[in-house]
């Protein structure tokens, strides 16, 4: 069964990837100097300081703490937080999730709606000032910081024409201008890779069949050609993940939306480890995920990879 | 009759070459980064650092201000030129090390992973993996909450972000001359090894290098600019560009060049680098080119 075997490996390998990031996160915590200082606050009492370190075996040698900290973090238990205190460091930032997954759901939307049909006219018209048009667009897009795109898309649409609030979260219209500010890199480079993608299989056989066949264009290049053409942007889907991920935690800085990303920023300047720590499993165990979905959304549209 | 004859083979001169040079990149990049990056010291108009009261929020040249303050000043009246300008130097200090340190670490284990092959191969290939499947942010979240951020932590997060690039595409390339004549007669002659590897392998793919290296200028910018506009790139109250665009963002309402032209300064270094990395790749290594 090739195709049991081919998503077993990517599970194994996610899992590898993700246990990696387990022992960086812990090696971080004590590189700090005593993990006591890092994952207690400053005021913590002797008797405080002791519990610790009995619970998380502070000491035993390296390699048990780091089993200790591992057999903790599948149940999800980081300790608590030092910034909002009582809360539960991991519960706090699953509280968080929805609000960033939102977000990020978003932009994905936007970017699709907007570069599939973008790069499939680039193609199309291919050499033509709508293709140039699209390029620059594209160009700039990967040119721009996306978090002085956020400042600026503030300024014009909420500052000058008020169309929508300047941060915070709540109605849609607080959600549009970051999905936007995120999507804006994506936009473009989906659209690079739909135009040559496009490019490629317009110029194949069964595309002239169906033209000579007498099809009408419309359906030759939204039906036929761009149903094969769609493979290579969704493989990019695991690096848009990646970058998704990166841009919320800059975009909701920048648009105080109370997601992952705002949490870990705020946590890093609290000094809050437990938090941080949390939120980067969190983020790894998010990105993973989207990309055995990627794996298995490229499996179920490509037979090649089914049947291969 | 030597005047007429023409050499096919004889390379395009100097002034030629330098024709088909790309000039905007080129000079958007000397006049904004580079420059800036070196002489920052002799053409900023006014210190960076220095507080002047007196001068507080002065608008931009041809929008209220004076050429005094060509692009305002922020809300400490500082001169927001001068502030961009040496603000340069650790933007491409940071950038350049960084990738150094990507292209070094990156070719090194992908010429010994491509070469020796074996469960070294494999070892190098499963960290390239890992470490493309890795968010640079995430790790850069974690140094600065276990370390704090500085000028060392945001390189390291930079290199650690392109040296899988290197290892995965050096190694593809070594697979493929180790394999071929002139590999086979070094060793013939008795060659070690390392020669082989260093003085006949390595020229072979600096192309290869030098394209990626150019192309990721890019990405390493954009991502210090985002480190240190979230505050845990290189500390206050160094000036780079990210912190400048940060520095602004709670008064773009009314004071929006504070944030607008440290945005502008990243946009058209990332832009022109790109532009230049694209014709480099196309001129070097064509094979690469995506569209």
């Amino acid at each position: 069964m090739p195709l049991l075997r081919f998503l077993g490996l990517r599970i194994a390998s996610s899992l590898f990837a993700l246990l990696i990031i387990t022992i960086i996160v812990f090696l971080l915590s004590h590189l700090s100097g005593n993990p006591v200082d890092a994952l207690l606050p400053d005021d913590a009492t002797q008797e405080q300081v002791d519990t610790f370190i009995r619970d998380w075996g502070l000491d035993e040698p390296l390699w048990q703490q780091y089993l200790t900290f591992l057999k903790n973090a599948l149940q999800g238990d980081f300790g608590t937080s030092l910034k909002w205190p009582g809360q539960d460091a991991m519960g706090f930032v699953l509280d968080r999730m929805p609000a960033t997954l939102q977000l990020g759901g978003l932009a994905i939307l936007i970017s699709v709606v907007i570069a599939l049909p973008l790069g499939v006219a680039a193609a199309v018209y291919k050499g033509t000032l709508i293709d140039s048009g699209a390029q620059t667009f594209a160009l700039l897009g990967q040119s721009m910081p996306n978090f002085w795109l956020g400042i600026i898309l503030i300024w014009v649409f909420s500052v000058w024409l008020g169309w929508f609030p300047t941060s915070g979260m709540g109605t849609l219209s607080h959600a549009v201008l970051p999905a936007i500010a995120i999507a804006w890199f994506q936009i473009s480079a989906l659209a690079r890779l739909t135009r040559s993608a496009m490019l490629e299989v317009l110029d194949a056989e069964y595309i002239k069949l169906a033209r000579v066949k007498g099809v009408s264009e419309t359906k030759v290049v939204w039906k036929h050609a761009l149903r094969n053409a769609a493979v290579v942007p969704l493989t990019y889907f695991g690096i848009l993940a990646a970058s998704i991920l990166t841009g919320s935690v800059v975009i909701e800085t920048v648009f105080s939306w109370p997601g992952m990303g705002w949490v870990a920023i705020e946590a890093i300047r609290g000094r809050d480890f437990p938090v941080v720590q949390a939120v980067i499993i969190a983020y790894a165990v998010i990105y993973m995920l989207s990309n055995l979905v990627v794996d298995l959304l490229y499996v179920i549209i490509d037979p090649r990879v089914r049947h291969g | 009759m030597g005047e007429t004859t023409v050499n096919p083979f004889a390379k395009p001169s100097l002034w030629r070459r330098a024709r088909e040079l790309p000039l905007v990149p080129i000079t958007v990049l000397l006049i904004v980064f580079i420059i800036p990056a070196f002489f920052a010291d002799f053409i900023a108009p006014h210190d960076p650092y220095t507080p002047n009261l007196r001068s507080r929020l002065q608008p931009p040249v041809f929008f209220g201000g004076t050429w005094e303050f060509a692009l305002g000043t922020d809300r400490l009246g500082r001169d927001i030129l001068s502030r961009i300008l040496h603000g340069a130097w650790y933007v491409l200090a940071v950038s350049m090390i960084g990738i150094a340190v990507g292209v070094v670490v990156g070719t090194t284990l992908g010429l010994v992973a491509g070469y020796v092959r074996g469960w070294f191969d494999g070892l190098v290939m499963r960290l390239v993996d890992i470490s493309l499947a890795l968010p640079a942010m995430l790790l850069a979240l974690a140094l600065a909450a276990a370390l704090g951020a500085s000028f060392l932590s945001v390189v390291i997060v930079v290199g650690f972000a392109l040296w899988a690039y290197f290892a995965r595409q050096v190694r593809a390339e070594v697979l493929l001359l180790r394999n071929s004549d002139f590999v086979a007669r070094s060793m013939v002659a008795g060659a070690s090894h390392t020669r082989i590897l260093f003085r006949h392998i390595l020229p072979n793919v600096t192309n290869t290098i030098v394209v990626l290296a150019t192309l990721q200028v890019g990405i390493a910018i954009m991502l210090d600019a985002s480190l240190s506009f979230l505050g845990i790139g290189i500390p206050r109250p160094t000036p780079t560009w990210g912190l400048l665009v940060s520095d602004g963002r709670d008064f773009i309402a009314t004071d929006w060049w504070i944030s607008f032209f440290p945005g502008l300064a990243i946009l058209l270094t990332v832009l022109s680098a790109n532009m230049l990395g694209d014709w480099l790749r196309d001129k070097l290594d064509p094979r690469q080119r995506q569209i």
